[in-house]
């Protein structure tokens, strides 16, 4: 089913064109990878998706309705540093929650934080926290209004090369529980090919969508497999680089 | 960790030093007018057995806290406003700019035509002290708080008000802490000047009033002393405050 669609998206911010033409279908349930070059408007694109700008050209539409501002259905995550400091792990995680019956808050709050392996640190306030577990955390909180999509921004840009990996295992683990459509932006090619089930590649700026790649490999994806160095190849060449170093 | 040694050995030792060196001197020019430091205790003890010394120090709190929480509580929500609307803080900037750099002193003629002989004078006076730090520190960190944070706040549907005491609020508290220190430290530096005026007790009243009257100066060296003693005490109460869980994400421990 048809549950995002972008067209013809174009964003112009003071004289500088950033966005032009985008035109694309997410189905429900799907994992969306927008990869491009830093300064390629594909974090634009993302906040035009999540109703936070206004396109110049063009519209979004979710299950029809036309994006015109933030919606609690569909929820933004920031890398890390969107997690509210003053803030315990729990009273995080229930923030979208407070209009909630107690028992409910309390039960969902206590389900998602044990989803994101948080357990134990309920009383912890962020600055105790790793970057890692503050990024799961900021999923939970997401999580937790029971979104039907997610935004993603870079989530892990900002982790350890080993932690990285080991949330992106997480995230592919809740979705494929959760069931959520899910876009994410990416600068990384590895991280598009491992996590999505099509990558959007955007051209540098103006961003354009040069190509959509199918990512046929089904999950747990195995980083050696022919198929996967294929199509991770298939993307260095669209984007123009050598795969060597 | 400091050691125990840096943090109460090491300050003792210092005033320790300066008191010996002021009794020093006092020995040392023969002065007849400078009082000794036990001259000073010894004044002090005269005006507690007066219980004068109670009722003075009272009044001086009593003044700062009502000027100054009078500030708080007005500066806090207009600090408030002005960091959230742009087109306010345009229009009211000039003005705030222009009347911080008045001394409150410049105000005391103002204060006793409009207030007379009464405690609202010098209280207005320690209002206006702090009334301007407290804006201005407010109103920046609203304007610093990190846009992401307002963001996340709207994705989860919070309506304007909601904002505010959710998000925006608790996110400026760390710096409306900071500027609620450095307020109250300008409200207390104009205690004295307030009291010279319109009123006939307090802490600056003594040190004018022990001069005029009788060239006590063991008495003006000891309201001197007790207005710093009182100010460090409060002062060191308030940084407290930066250690209660929901603010101290922002300072370092």
């Amino acid at each position: 089913m048809m549950k995002v669609q972008f067209r013809q998206i174009g964003m112009t911010f003071g004289g500088t064109r950033v966005l032009d033409d985008i035109n694309l279908s997410v189905t429900e349930g799907e994992f969306i990878c927008l990869l491009g070059p830093s300064g390629c408007g594909k974090s634009t694109l993302l906040n035009i998706v999540g109703g936070f700008l206004t396109p110049t050209e063009g519209e979004v539409t979710i299950d029809g309705e036309r994006v015109t501002a933030p919606d609690r259905r569909r929820i933004f995550v920031f890398q890390e540093r969107g997690v509210f400091p003053w803030l315990t792990v729990n009273q995080n995680v229930g923030f979208g929650l407070v209009g909630a019956p107690k028992k409910e808050r309390d039960e969902r709050v206590a389900h998602y934080v044990n989803m994101v392996g948080l357990g134990g640190f309920e009383s912890s306030y962020p600055r105790e926290l790793s970057g890692g577990m503050k990024q799961r955390l900021e999923v939970a909180r997401a999580l937790a209004v029971n979104p039907d999509v997610l935004y993603l921004d870079e989530p892990f840009g900002a982790l350890d090369s080993i932690t990285r990996l080991q949330m992106r295992r997480e995230l592919l683990r809740i979705w494929q529980a959760e069931r959520k459509t899910i876009l994410f932006v990416t600068h990384d090619i590895e991280e598009s090919v491992q996590l999505a089930d099509r990558v959007v590649v955007l051209s540098a700026r103006p961003g354009r969508v040069r190509r959509i790649v199918d990512i046929d490999i089904p999950h747990p994806r195995d980083l050696s497999d022919p198929r996967y160095i294929q199509l991770r190849d298939e993307i260095f060449g669209e984007i123009g680089l050598a795969h060597q170093i | 960790m400091r050691t125990r040694f840096e943090r109460v050995v090491l300050p003792l030792l210092a005033a320790a030093i300066v008191l010996l060196l002021w009794h020093g001197a006092v020995l040392w020019t023969k002065t007849k007018i400078f009082p000794s430091p036990a001259g000073v205790v010894k004044g002090i003890g005269q005006l507690a057995e007066k219980s004068l010394l109670w009722r003075y120090i009272g009044d001086s709190l009593f003044r700062v806290a009502c000027g100054y929480l009078g500030a708080v509580f007005l500066g806090v929500p207009t600090g408030l406003l002005l960091g959230m609307s742009r087109r306010l803080a345009r229009a009211t900037n000039p003005l705030i700019q222009m009347l911080r750099p008045i001394s409150p002193l410049a105000w005391m003629p103002l204060a006793v035509i409009w207030f007379g002989v009464s405690n609202l004078a010098p209280i207005f006076l320690i209002f206006l002290a702090s009334f301007f730090p407290v804006v201005v520190s407010t109103m920046n960190g609203v304007r610093n708080v990190p846009p992401m944070y307002v963001q996340a706040g709207r994705n989860f549907g919070l309506s304007n008000r909601q904002l505010i005491a959710r998000v925006v609020f608790p996110a400026v508290l760390p710096r409306i802490l900071v500027g609620l220190r450095l307020a109250f430290g300008v409200a207390w530096l104009v205690l004295v000047a307030a009291e010279m005026i319109a009123v006939d007790s307090g802490l600056g009243y003594l040190i004018i009033d022990a001069r005029n009257a009788g060239k006590r100066y063991d008495l003006v060296v000891g309201g001197m002393l007790l207005i710093g003693i009182i100010g460090l005490a409060l002062d060191a109460l308030m940084q407290r405050a930066e250690k209660l869980q929901f603010v101290k994400w922002a300072f370092r421990d």
